[in-house]
Formats: structure tokens, sequence, C-alpha cells
């Protein structure tokens, strides 16, 4: 539409030169281009358009060369103007017309150019882009077209004032291609008539001085800039004269991160995709379960616990984790009760690790579901296996008299350390892994050690003294002992089990079991944080030597004191082993021990504002992340950081073990001198006497016998 | 982390377990617009929080228009009243470094350390001992100061130097792509650079100087000093600083969210290398 209203225009106004001629050069020109009005409207803005100038200007001037030359004219190709596809019946409807002002105006062929060039040049900056953008399109159309058409121009060219018969369109052209031509390039003193102004040959030889091609980038200035412009006005930063630096910067970096089609699919987002996948599973499984007896059984005993309540109450205490984080906890715990037998559920915590975190879920199963039998077997036999090949060994010499320490048992499931059973996962939606049975000599090990989680349950742990197993070992053994110091609630929330606790008490001179008070009427929330004796430990107190119940092993000792007699003497040095006690169940926790003048515990109000609604938080200075709240009558215990124990100091590896001492040097170890030879000789004699005399006394012996 | 933006980075420095009480959050939001407006800083920042066994600090800090500009600390007990903290100097840091332990949470705090002195009179030279009486505040700034130093922290491009010299918030900064945001070489310590002077030429010649001007995570001593990890399915990069645990860093790559935190005792974790 623009194109034909321009049509119009020029057929109004002799003069209107720039904006019509182009086009109707271009109509003739590139009567077979079958893309005429797209690209080359005059009105629009091509100057950012340089994609083909510079490959397109070098084919340009030979054209101009041959224009200037006298041009001995090839028969212009009579069906040129003849051939044009029908879409462009309208251009060429126009034509007629036109050709006739044209004819009229043949007499100013010649003349009117410098006119027209006048007209240019003084048609300020702006005009510059204006102009070079129908000569460019002209090039690139003649340059694309057949070598017949390129010779159209010539031909009319050369005969400017005998063009009688020729169409009037090839004269416009001709005509029009000049003054292009003496716009674009008015370097090329081919055209003496047509004498551009300097300030005309400054402005072009400066753009042309911009529109060069870096060789390193394939990139001219004059499309960084006006990209970078056309960025600046998209985007409209505050400043942006601040920051135009990095603007093209990253106009740079944009070209430059153009991804060539390679076979593979990036891969890079991958991990993403896959988390995603998971934990759709969390969000979709509600679904699948649809029956309506198993929810009434979880209503009857709900084995999940509510954890969105305790993540509110927690984040009142200024602890927790994100508000979505949570909520995936919470889905994966459901998750976790629903594919197990499990009676009670709770969320333990988080620990952090240097590659991934864990995330721990306290669970019990119901009566008699338990599957740890088999791995204590197998354990037990290969200690076996292993001490009976030494057993083997050389029976002639002495063996060796050390016996490793007796390797104390673990606490039975359901009891002591063991009483809960842990299950890990790296992040919510991924597979739970149950953690194994804390053993003493881990809990014992973990105590001298003090290591980062790594986030993977089957990395070695490397330490001295060695620790006996992986790190989903040393994580549990953590677990147990932050559970034994920091799960605590409000005094009277749990008391003993009558009868269960006068069974225990025969056995085990301690009581370990406790049930929930019935009749627990809850504590003011500000008793709870000005006394620190209303909170009491719930969970038993882990001995030195790794258990919760003393385990005594001199009692094992007289057992296999059958078998071994040389144990006799051990057992008499460890005879005097006392009983270690812990501190028993439900002790306030005003009793715990200081750490080096620093309180163990820290109680405080969440909100100091409103505090008849606020609720009482506790905070361990021992186990640093591990958290209580209490709002009088519900509390829940938390624990979120590194899993390592506080302490002022610093860490100090412990001690290596005593060197044994030799065997002291006595009667055993030393020898008599060599026998001299006196000694022998007096030996000898004597011998002889004793012979001597024994012969005597053999007789005498044997008269003896004979009386007898 | 920024103060403007301060649920959102709370939120997505959570995966640590360190967080506010809405409380806090809802007076901190108050109370830090009211010091920008005061002291008269171009961006506050919150820093974090030390544990104290009575009470805890609320840090803040306040920037000028030249963000590596020496800043201005802040501390607070209840988020509402923020004092100023006098700068940290040489003479402080290693006078508190006799100290160990908790914060208590009560600026004025006496912690009392004999010292035993060589004192020479005439002829003798007799040993004496002296109780040097430290204040709480100034262990608090020199333990910011030393954090600040050692492990705060900033993605690569966040920040830009201006050929004037100052440094300024990079308003084109898109954030790190993902595989930028999986290495510790494109996060930088928000500090005046001390290593970069060392390096060799050679070293240099890749740096582009508008961006490449601080120095990088990637040659922290000891090496594994930081954990790095993808949370959020790879949404969510978080570092954590294992020579100062507590500090928590955060970036959502291609995103501009990125900021540090601190919540933790001020404690430097000397055991790092039998913890690795």
């Amino acid at each position: 539409m623009e194109d034909s209203t321009a049509l119009e225009q020029e057929e109004e106004n002799q003069e209107s030169g720039e904006e019509g001629r182009p086009w109707d050069d271009r109509t003739a020109a590139s009567a077979q281009d079958p893309l005429p009005g797209l690209s080359e409207s005059p009105e629009s803005e091509r100057g950012p358009d340089p994609g083909p100038q510079p490959g397109s200007s070098p084919p340009r001037s030979p054209p101009v060369g041959d224009l200037a030359g006298p041009g001995a004219p090839p028969p212009p190709p009579p069906p040129e103007p003849s051939s044009p596809p029908p879409a462009l019946a309208g251009p060429h409807l126009a034509a007629p017309g036109q050709s006739d002002q044209t004819s009229s105006g043949i007499p100013e062929a010649g003349t009117p150019r410098p006119e027209h060039l006048q007209q240019q040049s003084s048609d300020k900056g702006a005009s510059t882009p204006h102009q070079t953008c129908p000569s460019k399109g002209n090039a690139f159309q003649q340059f694309q077209q057949t070598p017949g058409h390129l010779c159209e121009p010539r031909g009319a060219n050369g005969d400017t004032s005998k063009q009688g018969p020729r169409a009037s369109i090839f004269r416009e052209e001709d005509s029009e291609s000049k003054h292009q031509l003496d716009g674009a390039e008015p370097e090329l003193p081919s055209e003496p008539e047509a004498a551009p102004s300097m300030l005309e040959m400054a402005v072009q030889s400066a753009k042309a001085y911009l529109l060069k091609t870096s060789s390193a980038s394939g990139l001219n200035l004059y499309d960084h800039l006006s990209n970078m412009l056309t960025r600046i006005l998209d985007e409209r930063p505050e400043n942006a004269v601040d920051i135009i630096e990095n603007i093209s910067q990253d106009v740079k970096m944009a070209h430059f991160s153009k991804k060539l089609d390679t076979l593979q699919n990036e891969n890079e987002m991958l991990p993403t995709y896959e988390i995603a996948e998971k934990q759709k599973a969390l969000f979709l499984q509600g679904n699948l379960e649809g029956a309506d007896q198993e929810l009434e059984d979880e209503m009857a005993e709900p084995s999940l616990p509510n954890v969105m309540e305790s993540a509110f109450y927690f984040e009142q205490a200024g602890v927790g984790l994100g508000s979505d984080e949570i909520y995936r906890i919470f889905l994966a715990l459901k998750q976790l009760t629903d594919t197990h037998p499990i009676q009670r559920c709770r969320f333990w915590g988080k620990i952090l690790g240097r590659e991934m975190n864990y995330i721990v879920a306290e669970v019990e199963f119901h009566e008699g579901e338990d599957e740890e039998v088999e791995e204590e077997d197998v354990t037990e036999e290969k200690d076996n296996g292993e001490s009976e090949g030494e057993e083997d060994d050389e029976e002639e010499l002495p063996r060796s008299l050390y016996k490793a320490p007796q390797p104390i048992p673990r606490e039975e499931s359901r009891t002591g350390a063991n009483k809960y059973v842990y299950f890990v996962c790296n992040e919510p939606g991924r597979p739970w892994v149950k953690l194994p049975s804390v053993t003493p000599a881990q809990i014992v090990a973990a105590r001298k050690i003090k290591k980062f989680f790594t986030g993977r349950l089957d990395s070695p742990i490397i330490s001295y003294p060695p620790f006996p197993g992986n790190e989903s070992n040393y994580l549990r053994a953590q677990i147990a002992r932050i559970s034994a110091g920091t799960h605590v609630s409000p005094l009277g929330f749990y008391q003993f089990g009558e009868e269960e606790g006068e069974e225990e008490e025969e056995v085990e001179s301690g009581r370990d079991n406790f049930e929930e008070n019935p009749d627990f009427e809850g504590i003011q929330v500000v008793d709870l944080v000005e006394s620190l004796s209303n909170w009491v430990h719930h969970v038993q107190h882990i001995l030195p030597q790794g258990r919760c119940n003393w385990f005594n092993p001199i009692q094992k000792r007289e057992e296999e004191e059958e078998d071994d007699d040389e144990e006799k003497e051990e057992k008499e040095e460890s005879d005097y082993i006392e009983q270690e006690v812990g501190p028993p169940l439900l002790t306030p926790i005003s009793e715990d021990l200081e750490i080096q003048d620093t309180p163990p515990w820290t109680t405080r109000l969440s909100s100091n504002l409103i505090p008849q609604y606020a609720i009482a938080v506790l905070r361990s200075n021992l186990w640093l992340g591990a958290y209580a709240f209490c709002n009088g009558k519900k509390f829940e215990n938390l624990y979120i950081g590194w899993g390592h124990k506080y302490s002022p100091d610093s860490y100090a590896p412990p001690v290596p073990p005593p060197v044994s001492q030799e065997y002291p040097s006595g009667p055993d170890i030393t020898e008599s001198d060599d026998p001299s030879v006196e000694e022998e000789k007096a030996f000898r004699e004597a011998q002889e006497a004793a012979a001597l005399a024994a012969e005597e006394n053999e007789e005498s012996e044997e008269d003896e016998d004979d009386y007898d | 982390m920024d103060a403007d933006s301060l649920l959102l980075s709370l939120e997505l420095a959570s995966g640590s377990g360190q967080g506010l009480s809405p409380d806090r959050r809802a007076s901190l939001l108050t109370s830090l617009l009211l010091v920008k407006r005061d002291y008269r800083y171009s961006r506050v920042l919150f820093w974090g929080r030390i544990l104290g066994l009575v009470a805890d600090y609320y840090i803040a800090q306040g920037l000028d228009e030249d963000q590596l500009a020496p800043r201005k600390t802040l501390y607070s007990l209840n988020c509402m009243e923020w004092s100023l903290l006098p700068p940290a100097t040489e003479e402080m840091i290693t006078q508190t470094s006799v100290v160990k332990g908790r914060f208590m949470g009560d600026p004025s705090h006496e912690y009392e350390y004999t010292e035993l002195q060589k004192m020479n009179e005439g002829d003798k030279v007799y040993e004496e001992e002296i109780v040097i009486r430290i204040k709480e505040e100034t262990r608090l700034v020199s333990i910011i100061d030393q954090i600040d130093k050692a492990v705060a922290i900033i993605p690569r491009g966040a920040l830009f130097k201006s050929p004037f010299g100052p440094t300024h918030v990079n308003r084109t900064f898109e954030g790190l792509t993902l595989s930028e945001a999986k290495k510790l070489s494109s996060y930088f310590h928000f500090r005046e650079p001390i290593e970069l002077k060392n390096k060799t030429l050679l070293e240099k010649a890749d740096l582009d100087p508008s961006l490449d001007f601080m120095d990088s995570l990637e040659h922290d001593i000891p090496k594994g000093s930081w954990s790095i990890q993808m949370e959020r399915g790879n949404a969510l990069v978080v570092l954590r600083s294992l020579l100062w645990p507590g500090l928590t860093f955060y970036h959502a790559p291609g995103t501009k969210n990125c900021g540090y935190i601190y919540v933790g005792t001020g404690e430097k974790n000397m055991d790092l290398p039998f913890m690795l």
C-alpha cells in the first residue's frame, strides 16, 4: 500500500525523486523479484539492515565502471518488461502512467540530476540511510539478477539521449540508478557532474568505516551500536549511560552464545527435571491411595506426624526450613509411612553435608516387623571366622596373648540407643534409606572424631582412631548421640509406665520405658522459660561404654573362662570396673553438665512483644542446631545442623594408645653364663660321685626292695 | 542479603535451617528502611545474626555507592534500635583473638583474660599477671570484620568496576548460568582484592578488568573450605562456608537473587582439617 501511495505522490510531484524513484527503478530492474514490496518500501528505515550491505558493495562497483565507460550496449533483453509475474501487476499498471511523465521529462534526464543531488545532499544526515537503502536494494537485486538485467542499465546509460523508442521505464531506471550511485558512493569519481559536498563525503566515509567487518568476530561496529541502542530502548534501564559497557558486552556475548546445531540434545537441565519428576510422585501419591478404609485407620491412629504444625511453631522460634521444603518433607514422610509398616513417625531433622544433606525421619515399626536380625548374624559370623583362623596358625610357637577388648554387644532393637529406626534421604522425593543399628563401638569411636558428612552414605570415614563402618554408621551414631542429648519434653508429659517400669527394674536396675501421661495438664510457658528444671530428657543417656543400659563385660568373661585359662589374669585386672551410671530417664535438663562456663541450654520466649501467645523455645548450646519448643501442651524437638558437638576448645585428636611395655627382664629372660671348665669338671666329679653313691644306693635300695 | 528483598532472600537461604521469626522479619523490614534513611546509605544489607547465650545480635551493614568501600556495621538486640559499631582495627583483632567461647549477648559484658608479662625492674626479671578486660562489643566488631573479610562472597559479574574507580552494582547482571554456578571460580570475595596482586601476568591475561577485580573463591585455603550444593532441583545454588560454619550464600542461577547471611556463634572452625 505504501508503495502505491508513493507512486501516486510521484505522479503528482515531478521532483518527488527519492521516494518514488527507487520504487520504479526497482520494479523495472527487478521485475522478476518476487518480493519487491516486502523489503523495499522506501519509507521504512533500513539503516540497521546492513546484512547484505558489506557483501553487496563489492559487486556493485563493476556496473559502475561499466556505467562510466562507453559500454558497448548489448541488445537489451526485450522480454524483460513483458515477463513480470502476475503479483506485480499493480506496479506495472502504474508504470504506463508514469512513463508519460518521465517521457515528458526526458529532456531533463541529464540536467535535473544535479538538482536531485543537491536535494539529496541537503537532506541532512537523516537522509543518508535513506539514500543508501534504495541503492543497496538495487545493488542487491541487480546483483542477484541475471547478467542480462545487469546489462539493462548499461544499455540505458550508454545512450541516454537517443532513448526514444526504449521503454520509458528503462530510462527512468537509468537516471535513478545514477542518482543512487552518486548518493551512495560519492567517493567514486566516475560521475564528474555529481560533485558531492564535503560533509556528505565525510559522513559516508565514516559510515563505511563503521561498517567495516571485523576479521576476528565478523561483527561491525554499526550493527553493534544499533543492537545496543535497540536493546537499551527495549529494556529501558535506568541510567543507561552508567552501564553502557556492560550492555555492550552483553550484546556481544549474546552474539557469540548462539548455539550451533548439535546432534545431541543439551542435557544441562536434566537433573532439574529429574528431581522434579521424582517430586511429582510425592504430590500424586494422595490420589493413588483412594481407599477409605485406610483413611479411617489413619485417623484412628495416625502414624504420620503433623509436620506442618510443628514447622509453624518452629518458625515462630526462628528455626526451620523454607515453607515449601518442609511441605515436601511432609509428603516424603507420608510416602514413607505408606510404604513401610510404621507405627509412629517423626521428622527428626536435617543434617547438612558437604555435597548433599540428609533428611532424617525417626520411626517405630509395628511389633515384630524388624528385619535387622540377619545383619547382626552376618557380622558375628565374620568375627568368629577371623578368630578361628588365627587359632589355626602356628601351634608350636607362643601365640599372641593379646585379645581385642571384649566387643560390647549392641543393644537389641527397640531398646536403648536402637529404640528407634532412622530413615534418611538426600532430598524429599528420593528414596528413603534405612540406617543400620548402631553399635557401642561406633558410638565410642564417633565420640573421638569430628568429620563433616559428605552426603553419600557409602563414603568411607577415614579417621584416627579408625571408625568401624562407613558414613551411614557414623551418621547413625551421631543421630543417637544428638537424640540422647537434646530430646527433651516438658516435665510431666511423660511418666514411667508402671508395669513395664517394674519389670525393667528387675532386669536392668534402671527404668527405660515411659508412656504419655494422660493427665498432663500443660505447663505455663513462662515457667518453661524461666526454669530449666521443667524440661526433662526422655531419651536414655548413652554411657561412656556406648550403650544406654549397662552391659557388664566381666560376666561374659567368666563364661568364657572354661575355654581359656589365660583370661584369668585379665579378669583380675578388670575386676574393679564399676558400673557406669548416667542420669536416669526423665532427668531435668538443669542437671546437665556445663561446657566450660557455658550453660548447656538457652531458653527464650519466641516473642517479647506478645508474650501471652508466645511459645517457649529451647536451644541447645552443646549441639548447635538442636531446638525444642513447647507451647504449654505440645512440644517438639528438631535438629538442623552439621551434626557436631560444640566445644569452645578446638578439636584435639585423641592421644595415641600407650605403647605396650616389653616383658620385664627377669629370670625367664636372662640366661646364666656358659658353664666354665672348672664347673664342668666339678660337675663331672660330682656326677661320678653321685653315680657311685647311686649305685650304692641302688644296691641298698634293691636290698631294701628285696626286703619289702 | 539485601534489605529490600529480605523476605525472598530469607526464604531462599532457609535450607540451612536458619530463619527469622515472623516478628523479627517484620521489625527488620521496618527498621532497616529507617536505618537506610537516617544514615543515608545507598544500600543496606542484613548481614546476619550472632547467637549469644542470653540474646542474639542482629547485624546490618550499610553500603555506600562504592560497594567495596569500608562498610558501616550496626547491631541490634531487638531488631528495632540499631547502634553503630566502630570500625575494626588490627589492634582490636589481635586483642580479641585470645577470647574463646560463645558470645553472651550483652554488649557491655567484659571478658577477663590474664596474661603473663615479663617485667624488667632493675636486674630482676619476673613475670606478672595482668588482667586484660575486653568488651564484648569490641569482640563483636572484630569477629564481624574477620567473617566479612574471609567469607563474604558475591557472584562474578554482580559488581563491576567503573572506569573512574568505584565499584558499582551491575544492573545488567542476569545471574550465573547453571554450569558457572557450580564452579567456585564464579564467586568472588566481597572485599578488596588481596591475592590478585600476587598473580602472574599469565594468570591475569584472561581476566576481564571490569569484572575480575576481586579474589575468586577457588584459591581459598584450605581447599575444600566451601560446600557447594544445588538445591530445589538445580534451581538454587547454596554455598556454605565450612571455615565459618553458619555462613550461607544463596544464588538462584539465571536471576539476580543472591546474597549471604551469617547465623552462627561467631567462632571460627579451627578443626576444619580434621573434619574434611
